[in-house]
């Protein structure tokens, strides 16, 4: 992809620098200050996640209850799976998208800049009044993440309601996040950069988008439901009411399962960024790479009830629901073989984004793996709601989503400061958080068949051995994590200069900026041949 | 070697692997047609994704190996091939319609819950479990055993340590027991891995599970869905017993039952029912309303002094009959038997420094539970 940079050739625009203090903050329309804004907040929601996570695993690391009562147990495991899934995940892939996409497809900044303010300024105040709720009488949230009705309607705790209208200014967010992506993408690529020249990335977070358009009011609606249920008298999912408890499973995972995709296709897009450029070799399949993400992305819609093999659906839905779970095998598949084809006969060097990468695409097949032995009805009725669900859906979003993460966040890291990243301290990184990943979930595999219930906090002995490797291998992953914090900050401060191309076989046009990108990129476009 | 040091704790882990051998990572074949039908689907699709995953990170790790820049490897420039690609997608689809097949026949079984032999109906309630055997009579909780001081490490844990219950549900061998499965509030789930019976209990549903119990024995499961603070302490245990067994426990079951309802028309004194209140208390309310009478601030309103239990005896009566609608105080009319309900409701008003004196007789229950 050859580019001239019409801007940088005689350029008499005036350029704006950041406002100074906190003002630049607070009403930035700047998509890299937005983009480090909503990644900032991710880390410190993943750091406060993993602490509940580090707390959860503390209280299992023996049978007994030592550290917390049920009740607290509850919460935590609650309240780590919503900050984790809406906190760090989610703002973490839109800062991403707000830093790159812009400087992937040509554009001077994201196409709806006000809105890109307000949408991130809307979750720190949505998280503040979810965290809140831990220190309101009858406690937070305590019905899962999922929070299935009844659970989480008649019977639970009063500060459901700060939780749903929490969950509306999560998903307010979201959509506008969303909007904006898809103006940028669809209004503001420069000349010459066609759809099927678009980096992966910037196609895998296109689709996302639609995603989470369809998806978010679906989650709007179920919560809304719930909240009316609890305080103005109706009976959506009220047995004694005429309600249906199953109808919120149904609803509540039409979102469900779209939303775990929204949560991994960003990451498709990074992995097939980051191979090609330390395999020096053009990424495999480009155009079954964009089919395939696009096959995920409407499967996604037709499965969701595999989430419910257990609630009595008739026959002829089990049978429909595992058919088409399955069928998601295949384009995940073909991107999994796409990968390793671009690595074939390449000329590989191993930076840590590249070990993150690589660890990804290992890991996250195993996630598919337990995917796909979820996917069969008959066996899921031993797997549901057991540990090897837990392991199942760590290992894509830990090793899968986080993992790909952390490899943007190195990759990305030297051209959005300026310097290069320490490769050591890097590696000392990827090393002990690959290895405590697989130590905390590879073992939950097994006590999930050997018959541990999720959600418990306290366990018959025959789980205890394989629980105690887990929590070993949780605090090994949690603390390495400082390391990150410290990498970041570390590559912030200082470091070796970077150059504009910052990796030798890096392609695209954010790679034709300066290191670091000027406040404002392409006010005159590239010409992308 | 002092370089190579930090190896050492790896080793030391790798070398005690085989000690753990006893460590169940696996399945257990289970001890029903069904369940070994399940297991064999879950070895084929567990050897099929070890042999996927053998081919893709076998090539994976030999590019890793061979095609590294620092052993001069240069990047070769083929970027696509249709041929390669359309059998990647074709291959992957197949491997998926032969696994199909057998799981969809195995899956065909399991929804047959037709002819059975005896219909028990299962009832999950914050945190027990009812069983009812339909035309039988017999009518019972099945509530954990094990004690408070175990789960609070003040007792060392026994072999079946939070597997353990009052009173199991009891079954013939080789006969098909159906499953009812419902609850009276929140969503749990049944669950038996050596049955491979796993089955939500949907509060407005009734859900069918079947099993055929092969071998005499003792078979424990958990609830599986998550149903709030006691989830994880409401086991499920099955005993299974050759059919003559059953057919007496069944006998006795029913002279036990005849003779509790007898115990309802004799004369109570107010020691008796505080006697049994308190037993009745622990495995019934103290879940929540806690042993000290306390409650859980926010969650469990408090009983030592509260309006209710040292107020109006009726108000108090028809509370613990009909339950509140919409908190999570159960009607437990439907649950204890008149003299249970006599004998807790005469402990929550004189316990605790409560000290109301009243006393509440079976058949006063009785006439407000018309």
């Amino acid at each position: 992809m050859e580019t001239t940079l019409g801007q940088n050739l005689g350029d008499t625009h005036h350029d704006h620098g950041p406002a100074s203090g906190i003002g630049r903050w607070l009403f930035t329309t700047n998509h890299k200050d937005i983009g480090t804004l909503y990644l900032w907040f991710s880390l410190l929601m993943f750091l406060t996640g993993g602490t509940m996570a580090l707390l959860i695993r503390a209280e299992l690391f023996q049978p007994g209850l030592q550290l917390v009562q049920p009740e607290f147990f509850n919460q935590m495991t609650t309240m780590h799976g919503l900050i984790m899934v809406f906190g760090a995940v989610m703002p973490a892939f839109v800062g991403l998208a707000n830093w790159l996409v812009p400087m992937m497809i040509g554009a001077p900044d994201m196409a709806l800049p006000r809105m890109n303010n307000w949408s991130f300024w809307i979750l720190p105040f949505a998280f503040a009044m979810m965290i809140s709720t831990l220190f309101m009488e009858g406690g937070a949230p305590n019905f899962g993440w999922t929070f299935y009705a009844p659970l989480s309607t008649t019977y639970a705790p009063p500060s459901v309601t700060f939780f749903i209208f929490a969950v509306h200014m999560m998903g307010i967010s979201s959509i506008m996040g969303a909007i904006n992506v898809i103006a940028t993408i669809l209004n503001l690529r420069a000349p010459g950069m066609t759809m099927m020249k678009l980096p992966l990335f910037v196609w895998s977070w296109l689709i996302t988008a639609f995603l989470l358009i369809a998806v978010m009011p679906v989650l709007a609606g179920v919560v809304t439901m719930m909240l009316m249920d609890i305080h103005f008298g109706t009976s959506f999912f009220n047995a004694a009411g005429g309600g249906d408890p199953v109808l919120f499973q149904h609803v509540f995972w039409f979102f469900g399962h779209p939303e775990v995709y929204i949560m991994i296709l960003p990451a498709f897009g990074i992995i097939s960024e980051i191979i090609p450029t330390f395999a020096r070799k053009r990424l495999f399949g480009y155009a079954s790479m964009v089919y395939a993400i696009a096959s995920i992305a409407i499967l996604s819609f037709l499965v969701w009830a595999h989430h419910m093999f257990t609630v009595g659906l008739p026959l002829a839905g089990e049978l429909f629901f595992m058919f088409a779970t399955m069928l998601i095998a295949v384009p995940t598949g073909v991107k999994v073989f796409n990968w390793v084809a671009t690595m074939f006969r390449g000329s590989l060097t191993f930076e840590t984004p590249m070990l993150f990468a690589l660890a990804f695409v290992v890991l996250f097949t195993i996630g598919g793996f337990s995917g796909l032995m979820l996917a069969i009805a008959p066996a899921d009725f031993q797997y549901h709601d057991t540990y090897f669900v837990v392991a199942h859906f760590h290992y894509v979003l830990v090793p899968g989503a986080i993992f790909s993460i952390m490899a943007a966040t190195y990759f990305w890291l030297p051209k959005w400061t300026g310097h290069m990243i320490n490769e050591r301290m890097g590696k000392i990184h990827f090393w002990l958080s690959f290895v405590g990943v697989n130590i905390t979930f590879f073992p939950m595999h097994f006590v999930g068949l050997a018959g541990m219930p999720r959600r418990i906090p306290d366990y018959a002995l025959q789980f205890a051995d394989f629980n105690s490797v887990a929590s070993v291998g949780a605090f090994i992953f949690g603390f390495s994590q400082l390391l990150f914090l410290y990498n970041v900050i570390a590559c912030i401060r200082g470091g070796a200069r970077a150059t504009d191309r910052v990796w030798e076989g890096a392609h695209g046009l954010e790679w034709t900026l300066p290191s670091p990108a000027p406040y404002h990129s392409f006010s005159q476009p590239p010409v992308v041949k | 070697m002092t370089k190579r040091i930090w190896l050492l704790p790896w080793i030391g882990f790798l070398v005690s692997l085989p000690a753990a051998a006893a460590w169940q990572v696996n399945l257990s074949p289970g001890h029903t047609a069904i369940a070994r039908d399940i297991h064999d689907l879950h070895m084929i699709i567990f050897w099929v994704c070890v042999a996927i995953g053998v081919v893709v990170f076998g090539v994976m790790f030999w590019s890793i190996l061979h095609h590294r820049k620092s052993k001069g490897a240069e990047a070769h420039h083929f970027h696509e091939n249709t041929v390669v690609e359309i059998l990647w997608t074709l291959i992957p689809f197949g491997i998926l319609i032969a696994m199909a097949v057998p799981a969809t026949a195995t899956l065909i079984r399991m929804y047959d819950s037709t002819e059975a032999d005896l219909d028990v109906q299962i009832t999950g309630y914050q945190w027990k479990w009812r069983y009812q055997y339909l035309g039988q009579d017999i009518d019972y909780f099945s509530v954990l055993s094990t004690p408070r001081e175990q789960i609070n490490n003040e007792e060392e844990k026994g072999e079946h340590y939070l597997l353990e219950v009052d009173n199991p549900l009891v079954l013939p061998a080789g006969k098909k027991v159906r499953f009812l499965l419902t609850s009276n509030d929140v969503i749990h789930s049944w669950w038996v891995p050596s049955f491979a019976v796993k089955k939500d209990a949907i509060p407005g549903f009734v859900n069918e599970a079947w099993v055929i119990p092969e071998e005499p024995g003792i078979y424990r499961g958990q609830c599986t869905e998550l149903c709030g603070k006691d989830h994880g302490f409401m086991p499920v245990v099955v005993e299974v017993k050759p059919q003559e067994e059953f057919d007496q426990w069944l006998a006795d079951a029913k002279a036990a039952a005849a003779e509790q309802a007898a115990s309802a028309e004799q004369e109570w004194t107010l020691e008796q029912l505080m006697q049994r209140g308190e037993q009745v208390y622990n495995t019934s309310c103290a879940a929540c309303h806690q042993a000290s009478g306390q409650g859980v601030p926010g969650a469990f309103p408090a009983l030592a002094g509260s309006p209710i239990t040292t107020g109006d005896i009726d108000a108090h009566i028809d509370i613990v009959l009909h339950g509140k609608a919409g908190t999570a105080m159960q009607a437990f009319g439907s649950q204890l038997n008149a003299v249970d309900l006599a004998a807790v409701i005469t402990f929550e008003r004189n316990a605790w420094g409560n000290d109301t004196g009243d006393s509440v007789s079976p058949q006063q229950i009785a006439e407000r539970n018309q």
